[in-house]
């Protein structure tokens, strides 16, 4: 029955009956003339990947190593803390923002009280406010040298990333030394901050201080010149200034398109403005801005944590107000905070009065006046939003947070689009996204 | 003292169910700490207190409004009109310094494109888009058809260093706010996760699918008559109630 000469694709009687020949070799007449020119192969990447930067799924649509479409799929973090807030009490709340961006949480904890506080109508003590300057900055600091190390591992730079949780290792120690916790600090709280600096803490920030620059340098002295390592971020992750607002982006990534703008310096908050410090700034609009504006900024954290030490004066650090600051200095042990055994002996066994109000306070809370406010504040990512709504009771209305990993993370499709597949790593790793923060 | 000091506010959620106890039920309520059915005999049964959604915001603010928002204002009248101004925001209120207007849906697309394209108000940067859901604060029975879901939206001005909000109201069954996307890029996810976690539809978003929670996800989490779930614990040879489920303080 056939009569073509097609080889490939033909068919021909046999005493059993007809036996078709179906083989390869036919995508010229069914394609057309160039078999690549349609090639279009969709990835994805994540959401357990190595080099996504967390539990972040990527769907990306390639034509040979070209990226021509990169969707963003997030969710896979989502704990409902947003919604949990609103079952707990005022002071609670900090307890759940703090593990929202967890690479920044002393900045949740900040955003949040700061928001209750402006609620309540009520001034934070000065000391209080300057614990909060010094913990926050040492806290930046380690959430830029993660932001290295994570971002030079998925680069293969594996140096980067062992010396960058080395050094985040001493960021940590200091604030598990004055905080109790290394991570997920519930240590700022309405009203100022749970504890005062604990004796030696100062002492250790000043040899902090004196080490870190050196360790800043050997960064400079790895990285920066290296060729490898400019030539992965030179170019790589393109965002202007005009992209950046279009998309909501702040933080190191439009600093590093040039608009120097911090919300410390903008809209200073807890004296911010008293302090002489500078706003780093690039030119680039890639990567490699993005790489050198963190590293200035570390520097300056430096020069922010040495003004905060010497303008430590003695004082409260919690409110004079009997009605909102927490009724016990509580103690520090080594798993963290703890109760104060002088305080329990004195609700137990000496003052019916402090029992009650102890209870009260602790289990049901302080009242907040309704209303709602957006508080603002420079996280290491961008603009940290915390727009907070109180009906007037112990518990929160509502907490909705900016997150600036979230806002940010939209512009990923505008980095790496046209790109090389590889580069959309490199775009990733210069968002610096964190998903606990991406999620809530 | 008895225990009557909280039977005259709203009823414990063992016997009124989820949705009726924490929604505050008018624009005043009574009594400092909102519990019945518990030992909880602490008083303050006659403290009046004013609701959210109620008395305090309804009430508007007058001109002058203080700082730069009168001259933000002024700007606002200018670029669109002074008839779209009177048509467009419902009421202005100024409170703990900051401003929010409350704008009609229709008019939300005309009023951002001035708010970022006029020269003299330049909010370049929409910090934040959020629901809130005012689930029975101002009382159903009120106003029927309530606009119980509020969308929040937070500019920044670059240029001059300002903040205003806006916010738009829409019922449980017209939940629809057209999309600023076309004028803020960045309010895509937000508005996707103001439908994901409220239900509100934003018309026009050019993919309004869910963003936080799976896609065949059933209701809207962040609503509050959502439950919040969760099951109880036991800790050492105590049980701990969910949340939810626990004495609330209102």
């Amino acid at each position: 029955m056939s009569t073509t000469a097609d080889p490939y694709a033909g068919s021909r009687e046999t005493t059993e009956g007809r036996v078709y020949t179906v083989t390869g070799g036919d995508w010229d007449t069914t394609l057309g003339a160039d078999p690549h020119e349609n090639e279009r192969l969709v990835v994805n990447m994540g959401p357990q990947h190595p080099s996504t930067h967390g539990v972040l799924r990527l769907v990306l649509d390639l034509e040979g190593e070209t990226v021509t479409k990169a969707r963003v799929v997030i969710g896979y973090l989502h704990t409902g803390i947003e919604k949990n807030t609103e079952y707990r009490n005022w002071v609670q709340g900090t307890t759940f923002v703090t593990r929202m961006d967890y690479l920044a949480p002393l900045f949740n904890e900040a955003g949040y009280c700061m928001a209750v506080e402006k609620l309540l109508g009520i001034e934070v003590p000065q000391r209080a406010q300057t614990i909060r300057v010094l913990v926050m900055e040492i806290n930046r600091i380690a959430s830029h040298l993660v932001g290295l190390a994570t971002g030079g591992m998925e680069l293969g730079a594996l140096t980067a990333m062992t010396n960058g949780f080395r050094e985040r290792e001493m960021c940590l120690d200091l604030l598990e030394e004055i905080t109790g916790l290394r991570m997920n600090h519930a240590y700022i709280r309405p009203g100022g901050v749970a504890q005062d600096l604990p004796d030696g803490a100062v002492e250790h920030i000043r040899e902090f201080l004196e080490v870190m620059p050196r360790r800043v340098a050997d960064f400079h002295r790895l990285l920066t010149g290296q060729p490898i390592w400019q030539r992965r971020l030179k170019d790589v992750g393109y965002l202007d200034v005009t992209g950046c607002l279009a998309l909501g982006v702040t933080g190191p990534i439009l600093r590093s398109a040039g608009l120097p703008w911090d919300m410390r310096k903008v809209e200073p908050y807890l004296g911010y403005e008293t302090y002489d410090f500078e706003v780093p700034t690039a030119d680039t609009c890639d990567a490699w801005g993005r790489y050198l504006v963190r590293m200035a900024e570390v520097n300056e954290s430096l020069k922010l944590i040495a003004q905060a030490l010497d303008r430590l004066e003695p004082g409260p650090v919690m409110v004079g107000d009997r009605k909102i600051a927490w009724p016990a200095q509580l103690s520090l042990g080594p798993d963290g905070m703890g109760n104060s055994l002088d305080h329990v002996a004195h609700i137990m066994g000496q003052s019916m009065e402090s029992l009650i109000h102890h209870f009260k306070l602790v289990t049901e809370g302080f009242r907040v006046p309704a209303g709602q406010v957006y508080v603002p504040i420079e996280s290491p990512r961008g603009e940290l939003g915390y727009h907070v709504v109180s009906d007037g009771s112990t518990r929160p209305w509502r907490v909705h947070v900016r997150d600036p990993s979230f806002v940010n993370l939209q512009a990923t499709a505008a980095m790496s689009e046209g790109g090389m597949i590889a580069d959309v790593i490199a775009a990733i790793a210069s968002i610096d996204p964190v998903m606990g923060g991406v999620d809530r | 003292m008895s225990t009557d000091g909280g039977s005259n506010v709203v009823p414990g959620r063992e016997e009124a169910g989820y949705g009726e106890t924490t929604a505050p039920s008018g624009g005043f309520r009574k009594g400092a700490f909102g519990v019945s059915g518990s030992g909880d005999t602490s008083g303050f049964g006659g403290l009046v207190r004013v609701e959210p959604g109620g008395a305090v915001a309804l009430h508007s603010t007058e001109r002058p409004y203080g700082g730069y928002f009168d001259e933000v204002t002024d700007a606002l009248v200018e670029a669109v009109g002074e008839a779209t101004y009177a048509a467009a925001v419902q009421r202005v209120l100024v409170d703990r310094g900051e401003i929010t207007y409350f704008v009609a849906r229709e008019h939300l697309l005309t009023l951002v494109r001035a708010l970022r394209d006029d020269e003299a108000l330049r909010f370049e940067l929409c910090s934040s888009v959020s629901g809130v859901d005012y689930l029975d604060s101002a009382g159903p029975a009120v106003t029927p058809g309530r606009p119980r879901f509020h969308v929040v939206y937070h500019l920044t001005s670059m240029t001059y260093r300002r903040r205003i909000r806006l916010e738009v109201a829409v019922t449980a069954e017209d939940p629809h706010v057209p999309s600023v996307t076309g004028t803020y890029p960045t309010a895509d996810w937000h508005e996707r996760e103001a439908f994901d976690m409220f239900g509100v539809v934003f018309d026009g978003h050019p993919g309004l699918t869910r963003i936080l929670m799976p896609d065949d996800w059933d209701g809207h989490p962040q609503r509050k008559d959502y439950p919040l779930g969760g099951i109880p614990v036991e800790y050492h040879d105590a049980t701990i109630p969910p949340p939810d489920t626990r004495r609330a303080y209102r």
